[in-house]
């Protein structure tokens, strides 16, 4: 069964804000304590280098680091061999148009992405095809603003060698149909790239079943620490391409002018890791497992609903995406800017996105100067959306006083 | 009165609403923007023998941005370039909620006193004036790649 309460004790933020209304989960999820116990774990007990030394820390520290990438390769049901671990997933997206596009991307192919996207899923190609000369495709949008396979058919064609698309837009919440668009791709042989960082934390991720050739997501935004991400890569792919960094550990036998690299994925992965980072990731792993993505999607879209319902009996406000799938709200109180409105939640202890949330697209595409982002997880409660809702009323009635304007 | 109502005081409304020396004519100008919420702010100024002869300002943003725009056209327009730098600067300390002494050179900026209880609105109060600081420092900012 699924308790809020309880799962509201699993986090140290509540116990020094008991009345903290926390809506800023696409941004980034709180941390519970047992991914800062795991990460104070290996630091207190056996915080050494990883790969490198032949003594038992050393060899204990590796082991936790691999018992890591499996939980997480599993979560999304990769090879251990096919998960890179990288800053996060705008990192991840990066090295992918670096690493394959500057190889593969040729003058006059061309590169499908869409306006629902956050910049780090298509700027990154956005230069690349710069480079190249290659032409960048934005699929058309439907009325509601999702992405279609439609509307995908209708961009797509031979020149296209590479899709890169959000699995869920950070903004509207929608889920993109990307299992069927990613069929259709492989059809003229062009290469998928998911987005995943905001469906990680709601969706059932299987790359198999999707069959994507790159899937990327970050930690933070699904009860992990900040600072580290995964990307997964087919293990074809993977071994198509070369690594973008040298140095350290990713190497298997230097000479001065020859190197052979190691096996995929450590061949992508330079440098001391964020060893603690990892270990919390994995945690964090854990924890939605036991919890169960199913009971989370439940309890949000539970959550969302009775949101909505609440908030389609105010006036005054604008909800952009009232047919969203995962718990996002993203909306304006009339004739207010997002920014304004935001500094009255923050006096209400209510913490939500205010701007373009990096997809300035998005908000180009809604003819808005950005929106206000309500968005759920695990640890919200019925009493934070009421206090979310009243809080909206309050806005609106504060904004039409200062405006001179009567009540209706 | 508390710390909403002392930001949202009734003339920064009014000059949201009802922007003075607003569109663009042409002189040399600033564009600055606030990437996370969105606030677009380009400054133009004509300045002939070191004097302010006219201040326009264009763009998009949050009431504290865009009225304090307007204000500061309104505020700076036929000072010397010495004076309206001493302004800005005194300008900073306000809204950063340093005590200052001759208040009445703010005249109606005074109203963002209340902007330093709400530190994550600094920077949209400061955005327009940054703006004009480079066009007194001759300094031009458009960067793309």
């Amino acid at each position: 069964m699924f308790n809020a309460k309880k799962i509201r004790d699993l986090f140290p933020m509540y116990r020094l804000y008991p009345h903290l209304v926390y809506l800023d989960n696409s941004a980034t999820a709180l941390t519970p304590q047992v991914v800062l116990d795991k990460m104070n774990e290996y630091y207190s007990q056996y915080g050494v280098n990883i790969h490198r030394g032949v003594y038992h820390l050393s060899y204990k520290a590796t082991e936790e680091y691999d018992k890591a990438r499996e939980r997480i390769a599993d979560f999304i049901n990769s090879d251990f061999s096919e998960l890179v671990f990288t800053k996060n997933a705008s990192n991840s997206l990066n090295m992918m148009a670096l690493m394959y596009g500057d190889k593969y991307l040729q003058a006059g192919d061309a590169v499908i992405t869409s306006e629902l996207e956050h910049h780090s899923s298509f700027l990154p190609w956005m230069k690349m095809c710069k480079r190249k000369n290659a032409e960048l495709r934005f699929i058309p949008l439907n009325a509601d603003g999702r992405i279609t396979v439609d509307n995908f058919r209708k961009v797509f064609d031979k020149k296209v060698k590479v899709v890169a698309l959000t699995y869920v837009s950070n903004v509207l919440g929608y889920i993109t149909p990307i299992k069927e668009i990613i069929a259709l791709a492989h059809r003229h042989n062009a290469i998928v790239i998911v987005d995943a960082a905001q469906a990680a934390a709601h969706i059932k991720i299987d790359v198999k079943d999707l069959d994507c050739d790159c899937l990327a997501f970050s930690a933070h935004k699904m009860l992990g620490p900040t600072g580290i991400g995964a990307l997964y890569g087919k293990k074809e792919l993977l071994l198509s391409i070369d690594p973008l960094e040298y140095g350290g550990d990713m190497n298997n036998s230097v000479s001065k002018t020859e190197l052979t690299i190691k096996e995929i994925p450590f061949c992508f992965e330079t440098g001391t890791a964020a060893i603690a980072e990892v270990l919390g990731f994995a945690q964090a792993v854990e924890l939605i497992n036991g919890i169960g993505l199913k009971n989370i999607g439940q309890h949000c879209i539970t959550l969302h609903k009775y949101a909505l319902s609440k908030l389609t009996n105010l006036k005054g406000l604008t909800v952009y995406n009232p047919k969203a799938d995962i718990p996002i709200i993203s909306f304006n109180i009339d004739g207010v800017h997002p920014h304004d409105a935001a500094t009255f939640f923050d006096e209400s202890g209510i913490c939500l996105r205010a701007g373009h949330h990096c997809a300035q697209l998005v908000s180009k595409w809604l003819e808005c100067n950005g929106t206000l982002r309500a968005s759920f997880y695990i640890y919200n409660d019925y009493q934070d959306v009421d206090r979310f809702v009243e809080t909206v009323k309050e806005t609106v009635d504060f904004f039409r006083k200062v405006a001179g304007e009567k009540n209706e | 009165m508390n710390n909403l109502e002392n930001l949202y005081r009734q003339v920064i409304i009014e000059h949201y609403k009802h922007p003075r020396n607003k569109g663009l004519k042409g002189f040399p100008q600033a564009r600055l923007y606030n990437p996370s919420c969105g606030d677009d702010i380009t400054m133009e100024t004509k300045i002939d023998s070191g004097i302010i002869q006219e201040i326009n300002f264009d763009g998009t943003g949050c009431s504290i941005c865009c009225s304090s725009a307007s204000i500061l056209t309104e505020l700076l327009k036929g000072k010397s370039i010495t004076e309206a730098k001493k302004i800005i600067a005194k300008y900073y300390s306000l809204i950063k909620g340093e005590v200052i002494d001759g208040e009445e050179e703010l005249a109606e900026a005074m109203v963002y006193q209340g902007v330093s209880k709400f530190p994550a609105r600094i920077k949209c109060a400061a955005l327009p004036w940054k703006a004009l600081e480079q066009l007194l420092d001759g300094e031009n900012n458009e960067q793309k790649s």
